[in-house]
């Protein structure tokens, strides 16, 4: 018996290397500080702001609903906080942006993603955790604003059992 | 054994009255505590950290077993006397000694040692011919194949012979995986049964590279769950391995898996063996524990019973937890070998219309054992134990691990790593196997090594701050008391010598643990850096192995430290039933 899912792993593992190629090539770009996201230009203002409240502030000037539209799916606790995989897929339409704030490190805003016309609203990647954190994904659809959170722990291991 | 077996005979009489279960209504001799009345149409055993406890033994259960916020004064968080008030079990019972702590070394006298693989044999053999053929099936929830140094020699091997020839069908895993991916897999070459792991899967480097798994669609690296027809109805059991096994062991035995509790593809999952496969009954052998269990069944729908183990919790009666689908009954079978569940099932078409629960102690004074099983038992030891046989200290007073703070087993420990390797502070990992000794009863290095026996047991030495020292402690106990059950891994606290602390479990991580002092009374400063000694590190290591500084500091006929190790002072749950008054 086979159950599915989701995409095949080695074709996401493809996908996600693409976003992360288009998310540095976005570093060059000159910096616009107001609502970044639903424009072109690197939120280089974002990305520097410690607090998540004011990332979220700058790069979309406004604040999000919890929404169960919004899954955001991520590890309970950490295998290894230097990389922990998350993702987030959304039944929400229009969406233009998605992303991930986590609270508890030195910068809140860990990564932004726009999305064409037509794309699939669906991105996975992993982010750098210092500590455990609430971790927040914001979807931005149809001009507002989604988002998901869940508590990650980051442990120095050890057991148990 | 008259004696006993006339104590046996009390404690069961008085118990029916108490307790009321079926097994004990018909005391009229002493093995008739088995004797489960029919119910249903099928019949699920249970076995679960036993620990590869071949041979009988004394295990002694909490008299600490702390749970905080929803947690707090609910099975398993209960010890001692509410344990026995909430069960409705009598004191002076055989039950209280198999179930609690209470007067363990007086009852230990009276009612012997418990479990053993070739008693276990006899009492499965009962209760599967009780019911019948294609009436059962037995599982286990894992943790099967590591605790002693036989186990550790032989990687697990020896324990899957036994496996075999007790009839395991389907089993998950935990401390399988610290013998690493090959290993492992040539066990399971040799298994008879089916290894279950819903929530094992292929990390994205390793699916990447074609690694090896059992579905390449999912990435999931071993089968989820079988199907097995009982008594003309489809039972699925779905395992749920350990979820943290990189996080609590090192990353290097499992590479290129990934774990977790994976709550939706579990969903995904049931919802596919109710709808495609119209199963009758969905249970889930999980290796969990208990607090996670209780917390799945609340979200998870459409599982029948949890089969659960890891934490080690003896809870006699199934947990009711409602969820969206209905209701899921929680269970936890102990360890050591010590108690044998008897689920038993009125199957109807696609639902379980009621059940049976029994969690039978394995009284080995009670059960005739198995001979194929002895011999087997026999010959897998004799090569291997005969070096482990010389008696290396008698120590004079009850030796036991689990409590959630301290124990003397742990405090020897700690003791041998400050003596031997000249540190100022031990760390000793709070594990929940390991056995019992009684006072005044010589102990062996194959004691020792069923306190110590893992696949990573190098001793180190190395200096801390006390910060650091502090961070680890709060680390270790937000592993056992974060209000999100999903955030405890199991395990029990790590135990420290030549320190004391004192802890308050219901505050948040970062102000559980204050008052750190030197053995002699002497503050810990945050910034002065101490020589700590330890093993079972996740991080490599490459001193000797704990067995044997702890054998030579035996030998040496040393034994407790003056000062007991670390003193821990409890604070903000004076009145927690998971402590024994």
């Amino acid at each position: 018996m086979t159950v599915h899912t989701g995409p095949h792993p080695t074709r996401r593992l493809i996908l996600q290397g693409a976003v992360s190629v288009a998310l540095i090539g976005l570093g060059n770009l000159p910096f616009v500080p107001a609502h970044a996201a639903a424009n072109d230009k690197y939120p280089e203002e974002a990305f520097k702001l410690k607090n998540e409240a004011d990332a979220i502030k700058a790069l979309y000037g406004r604040t999000a609903e919890p929404s169960d539209k919004v899954k955001l799916d991520a590890p309970e606790i950490a295998e290894n906080g230097g990389v922990v995989p998350m993702s987030v897929t959304t039944t929400l339409d229009k969406v233009s942006s998605i992303s991930f704030f986590v609270a508890e490190n030195p910068n809140a805003l860990a990564a932004s993603y726009k999305f064409p016309d037509g794309t699939i609203p669906a991105v996975a990647n992993r982010l750098k955790m210092a500590k455990t954190s609430n971790v927040t994904a914001i979807v931005e659809a149809d001009g507002k604003l989604y988002s998901a959170t869940k508590e990650v722990k980051v442990t120095v291991g050890g057991c148990g059992g | 054994m008259a004696i006993r077996r006339r104590d046996f005979l009390l404690s069961s009489a008085v118990a029916a009255a108490s307790v009321a279960l079926p097994r004990l209504a018909r005391g009229t001799e002493a093995a008739s505590i088995y004797d489960i009345e029919r119910f249903g149409n099928a019949r699920i055993l249970h076995t679960t950290d036993t620990h590869a406890q071949l041979n009988p033994v004394y295990f002694r259960e909490p008299s600490i077993n702390i749970g905080i916020g929803d947690m707090a004064g609910r099975p398993p968080h209960l010890v001692g006397r509410a344990f026995l008030e909430r069960f409705g079990i009598r004191s002076d019972s055989a039950d209280a000694y198999a179930f609690t702590s209470i007067e363990f070394e007086k009852s230990a006298g009276r009612f012997g040692k418990l479990g053993g693989f070739a008693h276990l044999k006899t009492l499965i053999d009962r209760l599967r011919n009780d019911v019948g053929e294609k009436r059962t099936i037995l599982v286990d929830g894992g943790d099967l194949w590591q605790g002693t140094g036989l186990a550790n020699v032989m990687q697990g091997r020896d324990m899957v012979e036994v496996a075999n020839l007790l009839g395991i069908e389907a089993m998950t895993g935990h401390w399988e995986f610290t013998y690493g991916e090959q290993a492992l897999r040539d066990n399971l070459e040799h298994f008879k049964g089916e290894f279950l792991a819903q929530n094992v899967f292929l990390t994205e480097e390793a699916a990447f590279n074609d690694a090896a798994a059992f579905d390449k669609t999912t990435g999931r690296v071993f089968k989820p769950s079988i199907i097995k027809e009982l008594g003309g109805h489809r039972v699925a059991v779905i395992g749920q391995a350990f979820p943290y096994v990189p996080i609590a062991h090192p990353k290097r035995f499992t590479p290129d898996w990934t774990f977790g509790i994976r709550e939706e593809e579990l969903q995904k999952h049931v919802d596919a063996l109710r709808g495609t496969d119209k199963v009758d009954a969905v249970i889930l052998l999980s290796h969990n524990g208990m607090d996670v269990d209780l917390k799945l069944a609340s979200r998870v729908s459409g599982i029948d019973v949890i089969l659960g183990g890891h934490t080690h919790d003896a809870v006699p009666q199934p947990i009711a937890v409602k969820n969206s689908g209905g209701t899921t009954l929680v269970t936890n079978a102990g360890s050591n070998g010590k108690f044998l569940a008897v689920l038993d099932l009125a199957l109807d078409k696609g639902r379980v219309s009621d059940v049976k629960y029994h969690l039978l102690p394995v009284y080995s004074e009670l059960l005739k054992p198995d001979p194929a099983m002895a011999e087997l038992i026999g010959k897998l030891r004799a090569p291997v134990v005969t070096d482990w046989s010389e008696k290396i200290a008698t120590p004079d007073r009850l030796l036991y691990r689990r409590d959630n703070f301290v124990g003397p087993v742990d405090e020897l420990i700690c003791a041998a790593l400050r003596t031997e390797l000249d540190a100022e502070i031990a760390l000793s990992p709070g594990f929940r196997w390991g056995l019992t000794a009684l006072s005044g009863q010589p102990i062996t290095m194959e004691d020792v090594l069923a306190e110590t026996a893992i696949t990573y047991p190098e001793t180190y030495v190395q200096e801390m701050t006390g910060a650091e020292i502090k961070d680890v402690l709060e680390d270790v106990c937000d592993n056992l008391f974060n209000a999100d059950p999903y955030h405890q891994q199991g395990g029990d606290m790590v135990r420290s010598g030549g320190l004391s602390y004192a802890c308050s479990p219901t505050n948040a991580i970062g102000s559980r643990i204050s008052e750190l002092k030197l053995d002699n009374g002497r503050a810990i400063s945050a910034t002065r850096r101490y020589k700590v000694a330890g093993w079972a590190s996740v991080n490599g290591q490459q001193g000797a192995p704990v067995w044997d500084v702890v054998g030579k500091y035996l030998r040496s006929g040393r034994m407790f430290q003056e000062k007991l190790g670390s003193g821990v002072t409890l604070k903000g749950v004076d009145g927690n039933p998971g402590i024994a008054g």
